[in-house]
């Protein structure tokens, strides 16, 4: 299945206020690959996602995702193929129950029922959040709300992953517990953090984004290990590579 | 600090929304519709009438009592807004000073009357409202209310009203610790600290509306909350609303009091 590509191409984005946050962007990700995207504070890590499924469209330049364009047409085709997890676990879960907000995509998808029940369950299930689906989402633990929301991206069964920071917040056991969740996941997957050791876990490659632009695109080893290339954006070799 | 016990107490309602009684197991709808209906009755009433009021607290008095909800929570809610209905009668008195026979050649003003009315009317309706939302949930009511086709966005609204309220709540909560934090004594607390600590809240808020909308438009939101909630009429809620509508009727076209007071009497006399 070749189609589940990712390519960013000569793409520029400038936010309304007139800082160019994207400047000539270009890359493939092809399917099945896992890429981590790093980078200092500020760099375009964010917007760069947010480009993923047209929240926000490029000034210039195209985005294809599995053989589309992204357009205004487009988008809804696209935010089907892409889930994205936000940093912010808050903002994800917004349905009055772990168990509705699951559903939620699933039924916008237009489902019927038995179908919806079975993506929920088998989505909460994966995630060990089975136990969780009666709660509302505000009496919940980070490490939980970290994991119902992971579920209610995959219960829509996008070809794609896409994560912000997604161990931000979490203890060093739900952190373990998430990286070798995301071992298991077949997805194409694009994950952007400042947690280099989860990305040199999970990933094969890295792309290093700096002030808007590619500075670094290959093998995550090669990268994360390449001391001077990560000072110079403002990041240090992963802890495990450290002793 | 009273921000932080009354956050607790709103996550306490809630809370009170998970038992399993009877009450709890009614069709959101059936309860929603004859809280509207016991609403509406006791408001129907006019402005001096206090004696055939005083039956229709045997609603929220059951509701209480078969719902296991603690009285004292809820004393202490309407307690909380009393203020509003005091300060809407408590110059009844004062103006409408017309005298009004009561018993044995004993006088009041009319406006005793109406604002001990007004008083008695505002404690059975929030009373019943509040024991709709803690034996209901709130997220229960507004699915109750989007069956009963009001328009899908004030439902949304409502919904995420209920879910950000936590939220909100804790954020203004970290607010306003970290200016306590830093403000020794009284400086740091005057009003216009207060106005800019509601500015940056407006802000976030702002903010945060805008990563909640992206989130849900990844996931396919097209302008309506799907649910998965059915509900169903059994006997218990035909029966619960039979009741009701029963004593409704009773309550305000008959006097109850009166013939209550009448048994008694025949009874001890």
């Amino acid at each position: 299945m070749s189609h589940h590509i990712v390519e960013f191409k000569n793409v520029s984005f400038c936010y309304p206020d007139g800082t160019q946050a994207l400047k000539d962007i270009s890359f493939r990700i092809t399917h099945g690959e896992s890429v981590g995207i790093i980078g200092a504070n500020g760099a375009g890590k964010s917007t760069l996602l947010m480009h993923l499924n047209g929240y926000l469209m490029p000034t210039s330049g195209t985005v294809n995702i599995g053989d589309v364009y992204l357009t205004k047409k487009t988008q809804q085709e696209i935010r089907r193929k892409v889930g994205i997890v936000f940093q912010n676990s808050d903002d994800q879960l917004f349905m009055p129950t772990v168990y509705e907000d699951v559903a939620f995509g699933p039924l916008n998808l237009g489902l019927d029922e038995a179908a919806v029940r079975e993506r929920v369950d088998f989505a909460l299930n994966l995630v060990n959040g089975l136990e969780l689906k009666n709660k509302p989402p505000h009496h919940l633990s980070c490490g939980q709300k970290s994991a119902v929301a992971i579920a209610s991206v995959i219960a829509m069964e996008p070809d794609i992953l896409a994560m912000d920071e997604p161990a931000a917040n979490l203890d060093p056991r739900s952190r373990r517990l998430l990286i070798n969740l995301l071992k298991t996941f077949e997805h194409s997957k694009i994950i952007a953090s400042h947690d280099l050791d989860l990305i040199m876990d999970v990933c094969r490659r890295c792309i290093v984004v700096r002030d808007g632009a590619v500075a670094a695109d290959g093998p995550v080893m090669e990268i994360l290990t390449d001391k001077t290339l990560l000072e110079e954006n403002h990041l240090e070799l992963p802890l495990s590579l450290q002793r | 600090m009273t921000f932080d016990t009354q956050y607790y107490n709103i996550g306490f309602l809630d809370q009170l929304s998970y038992k399993d009684t009877f009450v709890h197991r009614l069709d959101p709808r059936v309860k929603l519709v004859v809280t509207l209906l016991f609403l509406f009755t006791v408001i129907s009433f006019s402005k001096y009438e206090i004696f055939a009021l005083v039956p229709f607290f045997l609603y929220p008095v059951l509701l209480m009592t078969l719902g296991e909800i603690p009285f004292m929570f809820i004393l202490k809610k309407v307690l909380l807004v009393s203020p509003f209905a005091v300060f809407i009668g408590i110059f009844n008195p004062l103006l409408d000073s017309g005298q009004v026979f009561i018993f044995n050649g004993f006088t009041i003003s009319a406006g005793w009357l109406s604002f001990i009315s007004i008083l008695i009317k505002f404690t059975l309706t929030v009373s019943t409202a509040l024991l709709l939302i803690a034996t209901t949930s709130f997220p229960g009511v507004c699915h109750a209310l989007r069956r009963l086709k009001l328009p899908a966005i004030f439902v949304s609204q409502l919904l995420f009203l209920y879910r950000y309220l936590f939220v909100l709540m804790e954020e203004t909560m970290r607010i306003v610790r970290a200016r306590n934090m830093r403000s020794f004594g009284e400086r740091g607390k005057d009003m216009r600290i207060y106005v800019r600590l509601a500015g940056t809240l407006f802000l976030r808020a702002v903010e945060r509306a805008e990563r909640i909308y992206h989130a849900m438009l990844s996931r396919g939101f097209q302008g309506d909350m799907p649910t998965l909630k059915h509900f169903q009429i059994k006997s218990g809620d035909v029966f619960f609303a039979l009741s009701a509508l029963a004593l409704l009727f009773v309550f305000r076209f008959f006097p109850a009091t009166e013939i209550l007071g009448r048994f008694v009497q025949g009874v001890f006399l």
